[in-house]
């Protein structure tokens, strides 16, 4: 069951360049599907796309975001947003700006329950308190009452995936989720995002610029280069063998620790200039 | 001995809690450090997020002033100098910061802001720009554009050629390739080994990711909540690390390979 | 990756074209009012009062936007108004900004003491209404020019101080400050090499908006008859006068209404539009 399928989507820049090419991918039911890539290479686009959160000088000029079998381009603006909202959720990237400064926990997990969905306020309100315990928050009562600045960045980010949970969404996408914290916080943190995603059988996208992560957490990836998905592979079968000359180049750059000499190659222009060019060919096709 | 650090205590007042009336509560940050960086030396500083890191190379570059203990550069005691007395020295010791966007002046073209810290130790400017650009592997024609016309990994290097420019014996490198994507984070990391190497550097590195250390640093100092908990020769930190903080902080990198067992 | 950041180079705006486009002519107005304007704005002539603009039945030839009761001509006493409101401007908006601006960039970059007595200054004398402010300063230095001037700073002067101190305050967090103190710049080199050019749109946005301000003010104190001497036309004077007859004569205070508005509007677009092209960082 494909509960999020992008077919050949294209994303322009209003009056200038493209900023996804033809972007085609599919995440199944209970599936984790890494977007990787450099900055600009346009993976948080993909999510926001999704999400019909682009930036107001983006376009979608091509393609199709089917969410859960419907195609979102054709249904009309409020009944769009509607379904989005009902079917899909973000974990965002910086914990700290997430959450409102100035709202106590409880409501903003149960605001999106109670207004979006309909749901009563008790019941949103037990949900919400299950949810964090879920997301193994100490207390939960009492996080409930607290203010975003009295908790750590770690807690905050267990709480934005509890939140993210709350309706049971059939996708969630996840954007960089774990670059702003430190590393013992981050396995903790994508451990959590595994065993939840697990659990509730969610179709996961999962947005980061770092290859280390995509290991540990994703099914399946998709490799982007200037908007263009240059390689889309199993895990296992990236890890060993990687196909496109951009992906083994990324790889070779990705620092690891275990290598006493620690390989780090940058990518070598060589490579660049031939995905260059491939976009470059592209575009001509795309325009011809 | 470049740097002597001994018993190093630092503490910040805590505006956010600061009462109506009267001071501030301070935070003690650093919590007796005692190190050494010997010359030629590269010393990895290695930390998570309140650990103390940072605050510990703005310590040793004077930028903050120790609420006790004695930082020795080069046999002069700089723990409290004033900066009139500090402004000389200046020109040995200096920083590469974390975020090139906000440590380069956006209202300064790249030639400006190399040229201004060698202007200001009497240092003729024109061919030492260039040569800081060559060093760095920028273009010459780079000295006429603003920071907001580079990529991240470019200005990195110019903040790399405006410390190299004035020819220092130390550089304190704060987590500068932590912002920047994996292919430039790799060649900012190789051209600052070549420097090292080519100039005879003295190199503090401070990062949160030991993944970027290993290759770099002869020695590490691993901090935690402003105390060194491991103090040891790259090779057996990697290999055996003591701490247990040292520990865990290595099996949490997620390694890019599916088989890492990662528990 | 490749390069977006290409040089872009913005083309002067619609708004900086019509707001710079408004004032110069102004300026030049005010400079060549002997010359341009038709008649003595001060003489008066009964048998030509209250001549409607010359689109209406019962013009004189010459009379371009009419005359008021007295007789005497609304255009040439705009042109003339001109003068007064952009001497006003130019004077009381660069001695407003240079006090405000450099006792706020000194409180924010310095902070410790010399911000507490700066901001505790600022706070105390902002708790004055400031009209009446205005108005008893000028009651005791006697109305005049160097009166209204003196009035405009000493009420206004505390907007750039709180504006630029919190700009310099978080200028002053940024690492190019400390990377120029790693350099071995001093403080107030600093101040002046680092910090200043980076406020500097602002100070320029501030200073514009203070002059539009500042020709309100010396509008309003007109109105209320505490400006220059009653027999040197102001647009603030003008619509006060134009008041009293706006039933038989709506021009004479709809004309200075206007300039009046258009001027302020300038000004306040002049400063954004100015703000927005000198800024080399594109966000």
């Amino acid at each position: 069951m494909s509960y999020l399928q992008i077919k050949n989507l294209d994303v322009r820049l209003k009056g200038g360049g493209p900023i996804l090419r033809r972007v085609s991918l599919d995440v199944t039911a209970g599936q984790v599907h890494g977007l990787v890539g450099e900055s600009g290479a346009g993976k948080s686009m993909i999510g926001k796309a999704v999400l019909g959160t682009l930036p107001r000088a983006l376009e979608i000029t091509g393609g199709a975001i089917m969410l859960d079998g419907t195609d979102i381009g054709t249904l009309p603006p409020a009944e769009r947003r509607k379904r989005i909202g009902a079917t899909a959720a973000l974990i965002p990237q910086d914990p700290l700006t997430a959450l409102n400064p100035s709202k106590r926990i409880g409501p903003q997990i149960t605001r999106r329950l109670v207004d979006i969905l309909g749901w009563r306020r008790a019941d949103a309100q037990a949900r919400a308190l299950e949810l964090l315990d879920e997301v193994h928050i100490p207390d939960p009562t009492r996080v409930m009452r607290s203010y975003p600045h009295e908790l750590s960045g770690g807690m905050r980010q267990r709480i934005l995936i509890a939140s993210a949970f709350a309706a049971e969404p059939k996708l969630i996408i996840a954007d960089e989720p774990t670059t702003a914290l430190d590393v013992t916080v981050q396995k903790q943190i994508l451990r959590l995002i595994a065993e939840m995603q697990k659990r509730h059988g969610t179709a996961l996208l999962f947005v980061t610029h770092d290859l280390g992560v995509v290991s540990k957490v994703c099914d399946s990836l998709s490799v982007l280069y200037a908007g263009k998905v240059v390689e889309d592979a199993r895990m296992q079968r990236f890890f060993m063998s990687p196909i496109h000359a951009y992906s083994r180049a990324l790889l070779a750059a990705t620092p690891t620790y275990t290598d006493p000499k620690g390989s780090l190659m940058p990518v070598p222009d060589t490579v660049i200039d031939a995905v260059e060019l491939e976009i470059a060919q592209h575009d001509v096709r795309a325009q011809a | 001995m470049m740097y002597q650090v001994t018993d190093l205590h630092l503490s910040l007042p805590d505006m956010t809690r600061k009462p109506l009336v009267g001071a501030a509560p301070r935070i003690h940050i650093l919590k007796g450090l005692t190190f050494d960086v010997p010359k030629g030396a590269v010393l990895g500083i290695v930390g998570g997020s309140g650990s103390g890191k940072s605050t510990l190379g703005r310590a040793m570059l004077r930028l903050l002033e120790p609420t006790s203990g004695q930082i020795v550069f080069d046999g002069t005691d700089v723990s409290h100098l004033i900066e009139d007395q500090l402004r000389p020295m200046r020109r040995r010791f200096q920083m590469i910061f974390q975020d090139p966007m906000s440590s380069l002046n956006p209202r300064r073209r790249v030639g400006g802001i190399i040229a201004g810290p060698l202007r200001l130790h009497g240092m003729e400017t024109a061919g030492k720009v260039d040569d800081a650009l060559e060093m760095v592997g920028l273009p010459r024609s780079f000295a006429s554009r603003y920071p907001h016309e580079l990529s991240g990994g470019q200005r990195q290097r110019v903040g790399i050629a405006r410390a190299i420019a004035l020819r220092p014996d130390f550089i304190l490198a704060d987590e500068i390739v932590s912002g920047l994507d994996v292919s430039s984070q790799a060649q900012v990391l190789n051209l600052l080994e070549d420097l090292v190497r080519e100039l005879g550097l003295t190199l503090a590195f401070i990062s949160h990711d030991l993944s970027v250390i290993r290759r770099l640093c002869s020695r590490i100092i691993v901090l935690d909540q402003g105390k060194i908990v491991e103090e040891a020769p790259t090779e057996a930190l990697f290999e055996a690390p003591k701490a247990s903080y040292t520990r865990a902080l290595l099996q949490a990198i997620p390694l890019p390979d599916p088989y890492q067992v990662w528990d | 990756m490749r390069d977006a950041r290409a040089e872009v180079r913005r083309p002067i705006g619609l708004r900086l074209w019509l707001s710079g486009g408004w004032l110069s002519l102004l300026a030049l107005a005010a400079i060549f009012a002997p010359l341009i304007a038709p008649h003595d704005p001060l003489a008066q002539d009964l048998f030509l009062g209250r001549l409607p603009p010359f689109w209406e039945d019962g013009t004189e030839p010459g009379y371009v936007l009419g005359t008021d009761s007295l007789g005497r001509d609304v255009l040439s006493r705009i042109l003339y108004g001109a003068r007064l409101a952009l001497i006003v401007a130019l004077v009381a908006g660069t001695l407003t900004c240079l006090i405000g601006a450099t006792l706020g960039l000194v409180a924010g970059y310095y902070r410790g003491w010399c911000d507490r007595i700066i901001s505790r200054f600022v706070d105390i004398w902002m708790a004055f209404p400031p009209v009446l402010f205005a108005i008893l300063l000028i009651a005791v230095l006697g109305p005049g020019l160097i009166s209204i001037i003196i009035a405009i700073v000493v009420i206004d002067w505390t907007r750039f101080a709180r504006v630029i101190r919190a700009e310099a305050m978080s200028q002053g967090a940024m690492d190019y400050v400390a990377s120029a103190q790693v350099a071995g710049r001093t403080q107030f080199g600093t101040m002046l090499t680092e910090i200043l050019p980076n406020v500097l749109p602002t100070i320029v946005a501030l200073l514009t908006l203070e002059m539009g301000i500042a020709v309100i003010v010396e509008a309003i104190l007109s109105f209320v008859n505490l400006s220059i001497s009653t027999d040197s036309p102001t647009w603030g004077g003008m619509i006060a006068e134009g008041r009293t007859s706006v039933h038989q004569a709506w021009w004479v205070l709809v004309f200075p209404l206007i300039t009046l508005f258009l001027t302020v509007l300038s000004f306040s677009q002049l400063g954004e539009g100015l703000k927005d092209r000198f800024d080399p960082v594109l966000r």
